[in-house]
């Protein structure tokens, strides 16, 4: 497994405005990479660098080894499908698919095969002869893809390519490209400010914002292990829940207060961590607080909370609890007996909890 | 090609007309206001001495009677073209199934050149033979309109060949301005109560800012340049009296051989747009960045 | 007590119909004021000598003749010359064809410079070129006649060519600048990760794209240009002028008698390429007209 693209260092400024802030990212032949952020967050101009339209300040990218300081985009061996697809209005999907062969000089014969092939693939066939202005949205995509594959590159870049779809079609595309990527095992970066889309597509994930990237991690790491408040809340739907909390020697362990907005104050128990300061914020994901009556296990601490929403979403049933100040989402069965106002037991799994300094936002466990 | 060349190019493309602009446009305007301080007569002469070719131009009794002939005439042109335009804009805005036609009708003049409108205006105002003789003819013996060649009446003769001219382009412009307003903003006046009048003048008009002043400007823009409908018209006639600053500085040029006085006339007319059409682009250019 | 509904909606009808036929009377009016120039051109250039100086103004003519076209075209002095308008006419086309084909050409390569590659100081230069199209052209007479003196070009038509090039390129880099700014910047990215180069692009992606814009600067350019006086009469010579020098010419030689027939004849020819040209194309001249005065 070889390396296909490496950033290093890479700084990118506009006038006085900075951009981009020491990108450090290495992914393997094969890898899907996303990079994820809220929009300005720096993505798209990240994916230009690499793609050489967009010149750095300092810093370096290599891609397949070759550094491409000096390179210009057509001879990175690259291709990139773009948000508005970009396809040569006056010319027919054919001609848009083989123009990149025909600047380079490819010889007739090989154009129609290779077109042929990349037709069939995407079953883009009976469209060769129309003009983008006759398809259809999804079907625009196709072709844009297809301008892509081929040219049978090192690097597929996408740029956010399926935010001009209607969700429906969206969720069609992504599993399209999800195909693609392991039936060629291609060396695929794609830009998206959707996290679904980033969770679901990629084998490595760089969560951006504002030109500084705040975690690179497999989608499970990041799920899992967010490296700070704004991953925490960021990546995951619905979002992760974060409750502020008080920190208390406990024996071994530690003690966290929450305050609630009625009654007693929540009390939860860890007995594996001993360092972390008076303040920090409990990252506990909805699914992590279940129905105490439907959910066993000894590991679960329990306490009775009151509801003040319940939401049925079909397979599951989403309950919002008043929590240190916060509204706390609990992902439960949809058997369950809850009910507004009610007061009723709920399990925390603090297993799978997340700690984040109350004031850095930075991970603590 | 090489890679430098390549970055490069772009402005190796746009740099013979950028050196072409500079030259023939900011070297000229510079060459011309440097003569203007100088004593050329027949040809150019190079050492400065002063203002003296203005002096000469505001004691002169032509440039004066070519100077208030542009404000005369540039004010009653823009106003009369303006008034004239919104008029006929408003009229065609009301849903016609002729509208094509009449807009052809409206704005052919614009085609032709001042030369042609101005031939055309000659013959038809002409004392003996024109709109004089032909409403005597219909019984008004005492009809009189010879303005064309009445000294104190000519200026307005050309006002009325202009107006002719630009005044469907001004309705053209408007018309456009109309129809750009948001038909939902007017559907709501409408079941507000509001009467239609109304809507004109609350509603339309006031949003039509912008477009009064590009038609402003570009009225402006002819009536300061008009040479030919003036050489047409009245060739500068009786006398100097309908002379413009234009006419003014050609024949100066071309004719008496003093291009001192030429060139003072031409950066006064410079002026002149100078400081109407500056603070208009500055905003376009403006907006145009944000 | 309220009225009966028939009589509000009828006095509302009737309302409405007075209002309509008013309209329609007012822009009757104005289309008589638009075309009674034409109509009497027209008239005037086939009527006789004789028939002018008794006849009134807007009489159709009671005996058509053609003769005042002939000489106009062929036989009317336009000073020492008296070969009509023919070969003037022909000199504008040799000015025209040229003039508008290059102005037209540089002004898509400067538009298409500046609208997709931007660099530093690209605003700036256009921001200049747009002021050029402003200015008075009296300002710049003395020096271009100077100018085309010592280049060797002057009184030539070639020279004629040179000056409308020049001073045409800021309008028409304004259109073809404004029209593709319009074009989305991730086609060029595109087509460069495709291989296509400047000129690559502008060609198999921009130029297709054209066709109205090369239209409405066409026709533009053309109208400029035909009509053009002034800097006909400043920078021709006696076999060199333009048709419009050439009419002004015929209309204003003060040698022999007046014949307004002939005159107005002449006018008419010299008014046909354009108004021939605004009648098939007339939307998108207005187009060209309203292009930088309209915000979209």
């Amino acid at each position: 497994m070889s390396t296909i693209l490496e950033i290093k260092n890479l700084y990118k400024d506009f006038g006085s405005l900075n951009i981009l802030n020491n990108i450090n990212v290495t992914i393997e032949e094969g890898d899907f990479l996303v990079l994820v952020g809220p929009s300005g967050c720096g993505k798209s101009t990240l994916l230009n660098c690499i793609a050489g339209l967009e010149p750095i300040t300092s810093g370096a990218i290599a891609i397949d080894g070759r550094d491409m300081t000096i390179v210009s985009p057509k001879d990175r061996d690259i291709a990139m499908v773009f948000q508005s697809y970009a396809l040569y209005p006056t010319m027919t999907v054919g001609q848009n698919i083989t123009f990149g062969m025909k600047v380079r000089g490819v010889e007739k014969n090989e154009r129609e095969e290779k077109l042929a092939k990349v037709a069939k693939q995407l079953q883009i066939e009976p469209l060769l002869n129309r003009r983008p202005g006759q398809l259809s949205g999804g079907q625009r995509q196709r072709v844009a893809m297809g301008r892509a594959l081929v040219r049978d590159p090192k690097l597929f870049l996408f740029d956010e390519p399926l935010s001009n779809l209607d969700a429906k079609l969206r969720v069609e595309m992504r599993t399209e490209i999800k195909k693609l990527h392991q039936n060629l095992n291609a060396s695929m970066v794609y830009v998206t400010h959707d996290q679904i889309e980033a969770m679901t597509l990629a084998t490595k994930i760089v969560v951006m914002k504002g030109g500084v990237v705040q975690q690179i991690g497999t989608p499970s790491e990041i799920y899992n292990h967010p490296s700070n408040l704004f991953v925490a809340d960021f990546m995951g739907s619905p979002a992760m829940n974060l409750i502020p909390a008080k920190v208390a020697k406990n024996g071994k362990g530690v003690k966290f207060t929450i305050a609630r907005s009625y009654g007693e104050p929540l009390i939860l128990y860890d007995e594996h961590i001993t360092k972390l300061p008076e303040n920090v914020v409990l990252g506990l994901r909805p699914e992590d607080i279940g129905d105490a009556k439907l959910r066993k296990g000894d590991k679960l601490q329990i306490s009775t909370c009151s509801v003040d929403v319940v939401e049925p979403a079909g397979a599951d049933t989403y309950v919002l609890i008043n929590l240190g100040g916060k509204e706390v989402t609990a992902r439960l069965q949809a058997e369950t007996a809850a009910q507004t106002g009610m007061e009723m037991a709920f399990t925390f799994n603090m297993d799978k909890v997340s700690y984040f300094d109350a004031q850095t936002g930075q991970r603590l466990n | 090609m090489s890679g430098w060349l390549e970055k490069q190019l772009p402005k190796l493309v746009l740099a013979p007309s950028f050196v072409a602009i500079l030259i023939f446009v900011y070297g000229f305007i510079g060459w011309t206001a440097w003569v203007s301080f100088t004593k050329s007569k027949l040809l150019p002469r190079y050492d400065i001495v002063g203002l003296i070719q203005y002096d000469r131009l505001f004691v002169s009794p032509r440039w004066d009677v070519a100077f208030s002939n542009l404000f005369i005439f540039g004010c009653l042109f823009i106003i009369i073209s303006m008034l004239l335009g919104l008029l006929l804009a408003i009229l065609l805005d009301q849903k016609i199934r002729t509208e094509g036609i009449i807009r052809t009708i409206y704005l052919y003049p614009m085609a032709l050149s001042m030369i042609v409108t101005g031939t055309a205006w000659k013959w038809i105002l002409n004392p003996g033979l024109g709109l004089e003789a032909m409403v005597r003819s219909w019984g008004w013996e005492s009809f009189s309109f010879n303005w064309l060649v009445d000294p104190n009446m000519a200026i307005y003769t050309v006002v009325i060949a202009g107006v002719w001219q630009a005044s469907g382009f001004v309705m053209a412009l408007f018309l456009a301005g109309l129809r750009s307003v948001d038909e939902e903003i007017i559907k709501a006046a409408q079941v507000d109560g509001i009467p239609t009048w109304r809507i004109y003048s609350s509603i339309i008009l006031p949003s039509m800012a912008a477009i009064f002043l590009s038609a402003f400007i570009v009225l402006a823009h002819l009536a300061i340049k008009s040479f030919d409908l003036v050489i047409a018209l009245t060739g500068g006639g009786p006398g100097y009296a309908t002379d413009l600053p234009a006419t003014y500085m050609y024949t100066m040029a071309f004719s008496r051989g003093d291009i001192g006085q030429a060139a003072s006339s031409a950066m006064i007319m410079m002026a002149v747009v100078f400081a109407i059409v500056v603070p208009y682009l500055y905003s376009e250019l403006r907006a145009k960045n944000d | 007590m309220t009225e009966p509904n028939s009589n509000y909606a009828d006095s509302r009808y009737i309302q409405k119909l007075i209002l309509r036929s008013l309209l329609f009377l007012l822009l009757g009016t104005f289309a008589f004021y638009y075309l009674m120039p034409l109509f009497v051109m027209v008239t005037t250039s086939l009527k006789s000598l004789e028939e002018i100086r008794t006849g009134s103004l807007i009489e159709l003519p009671r005996e058509v003749t053609f003769a005042a076209w002939k000489t106009a075209w062929s036989g009317a002095c336009t000073g020492i010359q008296c070969e009509g308008l023919r070969p003037y006419f022909w000199n504008s086309v040799l000015l025209a064809v040229p003039a508008v084909i290059i102005s037209t050409l540089i002004g898509a390569l400067n538009g298409y410079v500046i609208a997709q590659w931007r660099f530093k100081g690209a605003n700036l230069i256009f921001s200049l070129m747009l002021f050029g199209c402003f200015i008075p052209f009296q300002v710049v007479l003395l020096p271009m006649a100077r100018v085309l003196g010592i280049i060797n070009l002057a009184g030539s038509i070639s020279g004629l060519v040179f000056v409308h090039v020049i001073y045409g390129i800021g309008f028409t880099t304004l259109f073809f600048r404004n029209y593709y700014v319009s074009i989305p910047v991730e086609l060029v990215k595109a087509a460069k990760i495709d291989g296509a180069n400047f000129f690559r692009i502008f060609i198999s992606i921009f130029l297709p794209l054209s066709l109205p814009i090369i239209v409405v600067t066409v026709i533009w350019q053309f109208t400029q240009i035909w009509n053009d006086f002034l800097f006909g009469v400043s920078f021709s010579e006696a076999g060199t002028q333009p048709v419009t020098v050439a009419l002004n010419n015929i209309v204003n030689s003060t040698t022999g008698v007046k014949e307004y027939n002939v005159d107005m004849a002449a006018a008419i020819i010299a008014a046909l390429p354009t108004l021939l040209v605004y009648v098939v194309a007339g939307k998108y001249f207005i187009r060209g007209l309203t292009a930088g005065s309209v915000k979209g």
